[in-house]
């Protein structure tokens, strides 16, 4: 819980920051070899595990559940959304969804798909909030953590963190649902990794 | 994409290649300092967004139900799977 508050702390103290000067230089560019940079040290971190053979041969085809139940969920709960939100349909709402926390890339995929349909305007309106939910949704995963492990089980933080279950998250899923949970929260996050650009053009084109 | 996966599985070669090596079992530390990084330079991108930021009253509250409605079904899935498939089978 301390360790998610500090980063929630780095990010609102990053919003001011970035506010408060006028940046010309491409922070995209930036948290993408930050990004690599992490990716590089969990796989570091999995592979001089002394455990490493035993979390293999802990991996079971049930797993799979895991994957297909983040993905069920969150596209039907996202479509119900549509009822709220009446300016978007149904599946602008599930393409936002569709983004499983990974903001970063739903947001430019949903304004780059949408464009043609909607306008510039109103494409870069629905990317905006795909980064909002999508960071929202990875600070609600971080900081709910406990609170979600308790009520929903062992396998619901990394459900409820979705592309993230493989990096920002691993620890607290680590810490909150224990050690045997990183082969699923790995797999879950590779496969769910690979379905954001496939599900958010798919809705996109509806 | 891709390039995240397979950089993931380098580290693992890395790491299982020099397991032996003792600093590199501090590699959680090292972790959650990136991690840190990661989301303050997300910050940076969001606050010097005056697109976001003008108009966060009107995004901000959309965003948060679909980030509220999409992890609560998550939620409720996993939770169905859970007790469904993994809470028979003992400790998994």
């Amino acid at each position: 819980m301390k360790g998610s508050l500090i980063v929630v702390a780095f990010f609102c103290v990053g919003c001011l920051i970035g506010a408060a000067n006028e940046f010309r230089f491409s922070t995209h560019n930036v948290s993408m070899y930050v990004l690599y940079a992490l990716m590089l040290q969990v796989g570091i971190g999995i592979g001089c595990n002394r455990q490493l053979k035993e979390l293999i041969k802990s991996l079971r085809f049930k797993m799979l559940l895991v994957p297909v139940a983040t993905i069920t969920g969150t596209l039907l709960f996202s479509a119900f959304a549509s009822l709220l939100l009446t300016q978007w349909s149904v599946f602008d709402c599930m393409a936002v969804g569709s983004g499983f926390a990974y903001y970063s890339l739903s947001s430019i995929l949903i304004t780059q798909f949408k464009e043609p349909s909607m306008g510039l305007q109103l494409a870069t309106e629905l990317g905006t909030i795909a980064l909002l939910a999508n960071i929202f949704r990875e600070m609600m995963a971080l900081l709910g953590a406990p609170l979600i492990r308790k009520y929903f089980g062992r396998l619901a933080p990394i459900s409820a963190a979705g592309v993230n279950s493989m990096d920002v998250l691993l620890p607290s899923i680590t810490r909150y649902s224990g050690k045997d949970m990183i082969p699923i929260a790995i797999f879950h996050g590779i496969l769910i990794d690979m379905s954001v650009p496939v599900f958010v053009s798919f809705f996109c084109n509806l | 994409m891709f390039t995240i996966i397979s950089i993931m599985f380098t580290g693992i070669g890395i790491g299982y290649l020099l397991r032996d090596l003792r600093f590199l079992q501090k590699v959680e530390k090292s972790i959650s300092l990136t991690i840190f990084l990661l989301l303050f330079v997300l910050g940076l991108s969001i606050g010097s967004n005056s697109l976001i930021i003008n108009n966060i009253g009107k995004f901000g509250w959309q965003a948060i139900v679909l980030a509220t409605l999409s992890i609560l079904g998550s939620l409720l899935a996993s939770f169905l799977v859970f007790h469904l498939f993994f809470k028979k089978g003992g400790n998994e």
